[in-house]
């Protein structure tokens, strides 16, 4: 009696991944602030207000607006998505579906790494040839590879968000992580140029983290160790997720 | 090897369940076996929703035990066999009709071809609507398009109806008539008694996280018109026992009993007999609460 009862899994996770970009593609309130807005921020304040011509602020700037794009796609697709889908039902629906559990995060974190992808190369190419940035190809592609991976915690936090919001505070509870955080976090301007009890603070963030690794690479971090940073980041993730699950389960109950 | 063909499909055993002081449900016993289509019926808080979540394994029982296909209800196998239909608010809305059928169909072994799940579900035509642009009739046929695309053995539907107009209702109905013509078994929850009546082999009826009867609709009907009359009267049992519609008589500290299904038909000649008889009471016969919350509550619900 057991015939007919294998599946392949594969087209499953394809399929999950596949239709939610369509889904997110098609979502205009969410596409255009994800991708212009750090091209715009770092047109205006890297490019026009930062001397551009391959400046120190240009440069800067490059790093840490990559870093800002990339937080976007995560905290929005896990954070807004999840508390939406999650008090329409469809979530409990899924649940109930055979569809295997971990197809439905890891399509939300298919989808945040491309819209990671796609931002940062929008991004470096103005930086490149509207900024005059010139880091080397190497300087380049570490920058590109460490901030694409930095995105991962982000979709953890994003998820935190999206297990405990309610649908709909989601948006506004996402923005006012996000922008609080990454202005903290010496994304706009630099920590040693905030105010002392703003700059001490920074520690506590994870953009600040993921900021001082990619700072790193073009030699404008605060000079902490590659590691501490790393395992701060670790860290984080792992808190967001225990914190995530307790939410679910939370939920799950209700 | 379990012997297939002995196993219910679905099943609760002693099933407690409570939210914080609320007894979802309390003490719940339930099968449902190959073939059949099972109504449970109920008011809003009854407790339906609860057992099929169960069923499902959405929910885990406090107490007791619930069992898909023999196995945990959470396991891949039973899953795989079982097509789902939930009470939801709100789905991708940009994503279009075929394209929500072909994500799910994914989810199983052997599934329909696309064009056979938008001919079954009623959506010729709609394939490449988005799903925000479905009126409320066809939002739910598709939901009933992503249960059934899988060709599952057991097909759970919370509330199919629920919102529709009369028309879509009907075309809903035959839907569901059609699946269990080719074989497939239907686990559903409505509260209309009607809805019930028409697909059902079995109705289930819960109130207060009880079942409190169960029965083929005919069964269910009987018992439901019953009435319960009680009061004071000098005609004897024997008397009473040979009125039109009785069924039993009995007595009663206050008075006497009687259970009958032709209240007014059995009233006329009471007074008749005895214009002296006193202390009148009629009420229902045990589903009377039930009924009452169903017929009440079906234009105000708010889906949950």
């Amino acid at each position: 009696m057991s015939q007919g009862y294998e599946r392949n899994v594969l087209p499953i996770y394809f399929l999950e991944a596949k239709y939610e970009f369509l889904n997110t593609l098609r979502t205009p309130g969410f596409v255009l602030p994800s991708l212009a807005f750090p091209l715009m921020f770092y047109a205006f304040f890297g490019i026009a207000f930062g001397g551009g011509n391959g400046g120190q602020q240009a440069a800067y700037l490059a790093a840490t607006y990559g870093v800002f794009g990339v937080i976007g796609p995560a905290l929005f697709g896990f954070g807004v998505g999840i508390a939406t889908e999650r008090s329409q039902g469809w979530l409990m629906l899924k649940q109930a579906s055979p569809m295997p559990g971990m197809a439905y995060f890891t399509a939300k974190l298919t989808m945040s790494l491309i819209f990671a992808q796609m931002i940062l190369i929008l991004l470096f190419s103005l930086a490149a040839f509207g900024g005059n940035v010139n880091f080397t190809p190497g300087q380049w592609a570490t920058l590109y590879l460490t901030i694409s991976l930095g995105n991962i915690p982000f979709c953890a936090l994003g998820l935190l968000i999206g297990s405990w919001s309610p649908a709909r505070a989601s948006v506004a509870i996402v923005n006012l992580v996000y922008l609080p955080m990454s202005f903290l976090s010496g994304l706009w301007i630099p920590v040693n140029m905030l105010p002392k009890f703003m700059g001490d603070l920074a520690v506590l963030f994870p953009p600040y983290h993921l900021a001082q690794l990619a700072l790193k690479v073009i030699d404008m971090d605060q000079g902490g160790q590659v590691w501490v940073h790393v395992v701060v980041l670790l860290v984080q993730t792992v808190l967001f997720l225990w914190l995530a699950l307790i939410g679910f389960r939370r939920k799950v109950r209700d | 090897m379990v012997n297939e063909s002995k196993v219910p499909l679905a099943e609760l055993r002693n099933a407690h369940k409570s939210y914080g002081p609320v007894h979802a449900l309390s003490g719940c016993n339930l099968q449902i076996h190959p073939g059949e289509v099972v109504a449970m019926l109920g008011p809003n808080g009854a407790g339906k929703t609860t057992a099929v979540n169960l069923m499902m394994g959405l929910l885990k029982p406090d107490e007791g035990q619930a069992q898909l296909f023999g196995v945990a209800p959470r396991h891949a196998r039973a899953r795989i066999r079982t097509g789902v239909m939930l009470q939801v608010s709100g789905v991708p809305d940009t994503l279009r009709v075929k394209e929500h059928i072909k994500l799910f169909s994914s989810y199983y072994p052997n599934p329909m071809p696309l064009e056979r799940v938008l001919a079954v579900s009623g959506l010729k035509g709609l394939e490449n609507r988005s799903f925000g642009k479905l009126s409320g009739g066809q939002k739910q046929r598709l939901l009933f398009g992503l249960a059934i695309c899988g060709r599952p053995e057991l097909v759970f539907l919370d509330e199919p109806t629920v919102g529709l107009d009369v028309e879509a209702r009907r075309a809903m109905w035959d839907e569901i008539k059609d699946l269990v013509q080719h074989g497939t078994s239907v686990a559903l929850t409505t509260h209309y008694l009607e809805e019930a009546d028409f697909l059902a082999d079995r109705i289930v009826i819960l109130n207060k996280g009880k079942i409190i009867a169960e029965g083929s609709p005919e069964q269910i009907k009987t018992l439901a018109a019953k009435k319960c009359i009680r009061c004071y009267t000098s005609l004897n049992a024997t008397q009473l026992a040979v009125l039109p519609g009785v069924v039993s008589v009995r007595e009663h500290r206050h008075g006497v009993e009687i259970l009958t299904a032709m209240a007014e038909e059995t009233l006329k000649l009471m007074f008749t007999k005895d214009p002296g008889l006193s202390q009148l009471e009629i009420v229902g016969a045990g589903l009377e609460e039930a009924f009452l919350n169903l017929t009440q509550d079906n234009d105000t619900e708010v889906a949950a």
